[in-house]
């Protein structure tokens, strides 16, 4: 009997690191800093490629001929800002990487440049509205980042909500847990390696506007078989009309959710099969993500050359993209879980009957 | 033809649950070509004829999924919500049967409609399977289901659910079983998952690497009231100069066109506003590939019952015939 893996202290500050890092998408450098120096020690082998993926490997063991070869995915990036212009001193218009509701963005502490400078994205105050302007939506190009008149920002220099990570019980929040939960994951799964296969990590950039880094990424891997570790929104809140909530997406505290059919993907039904087999035989808890739109790195990685196997699995988390994402322990904790048994016992033989 | 078709329609393969069908169309083609292989997306990949001194390593593609429903939730009282796989047109959708692949049969209708002069979305839609319990309804989430309508014949015309595109199917599957000589090799490609976005033949074509490609896909009509396109039903195959995903090569059309000139086939020239085929994966696979498309005229595209011409069918399998009996110089 193998042991399931656990997540204490040493994993939660790795978290916690990882979630206060900013790596806006197309500046991931911070976390990819993070990811080497975690695994220079476990890894075979690490390079870092012309888009700014991590691409790691960790060999089979024991003399295995002819491994299974399995792409991991997990991104790096962040939603965030760009520096547009300086309209006055310390008066910046910005742009939003990657989907973030225009509602989100008033009031709240963002970081930006090299240094974290910290700014404000500021809005009229209370005081001052009009009465028309208390039923209108605020539109981003109204909105500016404030940094005072010391901020020293340049067009084209990278911000994000500034949002500390903090845990509370088995509560954990933060600005960034799409994807640290997964950089995190991965990280863990590369330092557990199971020796039967041959494990092929990316932390992959550019995951919020398009899927582009892992695009690339499952070129250079040419795997067997691919599973994206993402976190996905959790909307199970009740309904303020009473009536049944039939589009929560997934739920808290529900475990693992896995996916079947999203606006990017159609998941391989023998993973779908494997991975819930795998979850019943080590009594690991999971949820199905309800299809619909949406989408991870597998929307790319499974059209790489001649076709990927692919499947998701993401930690649910409430309040996606917004300055506080909402994650559950337990939650991560079964799906380090359900990915960790699924390497363990997966061979060639799932890809031996077709498809569907 | 009528009856290979009427064969091809009945078989459920809603788009990365092709198994069924594949299994049949496998077992009609499997005694006539050299080699068949299952790929990792669920492509049916054959090989016909070997490529002489004078001939090309041709793709030529039809996909075998069809349009369907995904479970997504049942709610308290048995009603099933589901999400589209693949474009529906929530109109066609209501009062529809649906089979899921499990066999359970349901019928969709809606949620009370406060205004009736509104259309309703597909999210306002349910399917009815007789249930009155998450406990006793017989589907969960992620159930795939399809359309079930009986076949029709009317006149010359054919009338189903999934013509879109085992039209093409059946096209490809009488090109292989009569083609005879041919200086090329032929890469039959039945593809998976078209209706989710060219997904399956993106993978073959790169595994393919063909020198040409030709997708034979179903096209939308003018010819129904209030419809504004050139293309209408018995007017023959639709040679494609452009859709929203691709410009065909011009040589490729010209090489269509003139084909169907010498052999009097008659045939219409496709410009298509909405929606792609496999032949725009093909297209822009590796370095690139010449690639066009021979499109059957349909109607009611996506909907339960589906409208093509038998004479438009049998004359896109000629001229496909014609074309690839030969040597093709593209210029």
């Amino acid at each position: 009997m193998v042991n399931k893996l656990k997540i204490e202290q040493k994993q939660l500050s790795l978290l916690e690191k990882l979630c206060n890092a900013v790596a806006v998408s197309g500046n991931e450098g911070e976390v990819r800093r993070i990811v080497i120096e975690e695994l220079k020690d476990f890894a075979d082998e690490i390079t870092v490629d012309a888009m700014g993926n991590v691409l790691v490997r960790h060999h089979a063991k024991n003399g295995t001929v002819d491994p299974l070869k399995v792409m991991l995915d997990a991104h790096m990036d962040e939603v965030g800002f760009m520096i547009a212009a300086e309209e006055e001193e310390g008066i910046y218009t910005f742009e939003v990487v990657g989907g973030i509701d225009p509602r989100q963005l008033p009031g709240k502490l963002v970081l930006v440049g090299k240094d974290h400078t910290p700014g404000v994205i500021g809005t009229k105050p209370i005081h001052l509205l009009e009465e028309k302007e208390e039923d209108s939506p605020i539109a981003q190009n109204t909105l500016r980042i404030d940094l005072g008149p010391a901020g020293k920002a340049k067009p084209g220099d990278y911000g994000s909500f500034a949002t500390r990570f903090l845990r509370s019980g088995n509560n954990l929040f933060s600005k960034a847990i799409d994807d640290r939960i997964g950089v995190a994951t991965l990280i863990e799964l590369v330092k557990n390696a199971p020796e039967n296969i041959e494990l092929l990590a990316s932390f992959s950039v550019q995951e919020e506007i398009g899927l582009r880094g892992a695009r690339v990424a499952a070129y250079t891997f040419a795997p067997d078989l691919a599973i994206a570790v993402d976190s996905t929104p959790a909307f199970d809140l009740p309904r303020e009309d009473g009536n049944e909530n039939a589009v929560y997406n997934c739920r808290l505290g529900g475990g693992p959710a896995i996916y079947l059919a999203d606006a990017g993907t159609l998941s391989d039904p023998r993973l779908i099969q494997f991975l819930c087999k795998t979850a019943e035989q080590n009594s690991i808890i999971y949820q199905f993500r309800q299809p619909g739109g949406g989408g991870t790195n597998a929307g790319w990685i499974h059209r790489s050359r001649a076709g990927v196997p692919s499947v998701s699995i993401s930690v649910p988390g409430r309040y996606a993209h917004t300055a506080v994402l909402l994650s559950r322990l337990e939650d991560w904790e079964n799906a380090l879980n359900l990915v960790y048994f699924t390497l363990r016992g997966i061979t060639r033989e799932i890809l031996e009957t077709p498809r569907g | 033809m009528k009856e290979l078709i009427q064969k091809l329609v009945a078989v459920p393969g809603p788009s990365g649950y092709e198994g069924k069908i594949r299994d049949f169309i496998k077992s009609e083609i499997e005694s006539h070509v050299s080699s068949v292989k299952v790929d990792a997306l669920g492509n049916l990949i054959a090989i016909k004829g070997e490529k002489k001194a004078n001939g090309l390593t041709i793709m030529l593609s039809a996909h075998m999924d069809e349009v369907g429903v995904i479970v997504t939730h049942v709610d308290k009282h048995g009603f099933v919500r589901f999400s589209q796989i693949g474009g529906l047109n929530p109109i066609n959708c209501m009062a529809a049967h649906v089979v899921f692949l499990n066999g359970t049969r349901g019928i969709v209708n809606c949620d009370r409609r406060e205004d009736l002069t509104k259309v309703p979305a597909i999210t306002d839609l349910f399917i009815d399977v007789g249930a009155s319990s998450p406990e006793d309804c017989p589907v969960k989430i992620g159930e795939m289901g399809y359309f079930d309508q009986p076949f029709l014949a009317l006149g010359n015309r054919v009338v189903s659910k999934a013509l879109d595109d085992r039209l093409g199917c059946a096209i490809l599957i009488e090109l292989i079983k009569n083609i005879g000589e041919t200086p090329h090799e032929l890469i039959c490609v039945f593809s998976s998952q078209e209706e989710v976005g060219i997904r399956g033949v993106t993978a073959a074509a790169y595994s393919s690497d063909p020198d040409l490609g030709i997708a034979i896909d179903v096209t939308a009509v003018g010819d129904t009231p209030g419809a504004k396109m050139e293309v209408g039903l018995g007017k023959g195959p639709a040679i494609k100069v452009r859709d929203e995903g691709m410009l065909s090569d011009p040589r490729v059309v010209a090489m269509m066109r003139a084909c169907a000139e010498k052999n009097k086939i008659a045939y219409q020239l496709e410009i298509l506003r909405g929606g792609t085929t496999d032949a725009r994966a093909i297209q822009v696979t590796r370095a690139g590939v010449p690639a066009g498309c021979v499109s059957i005229p349909t109607r009611y595209i996506h909907s339960p019952s589906e409208m093509a011409d038998l004479g438009d069918i049998n004359d896109s399998l000629k001229l496909l015939q014609e074309l690839l009996r030969n040597p093709i110089e593209l210029k």
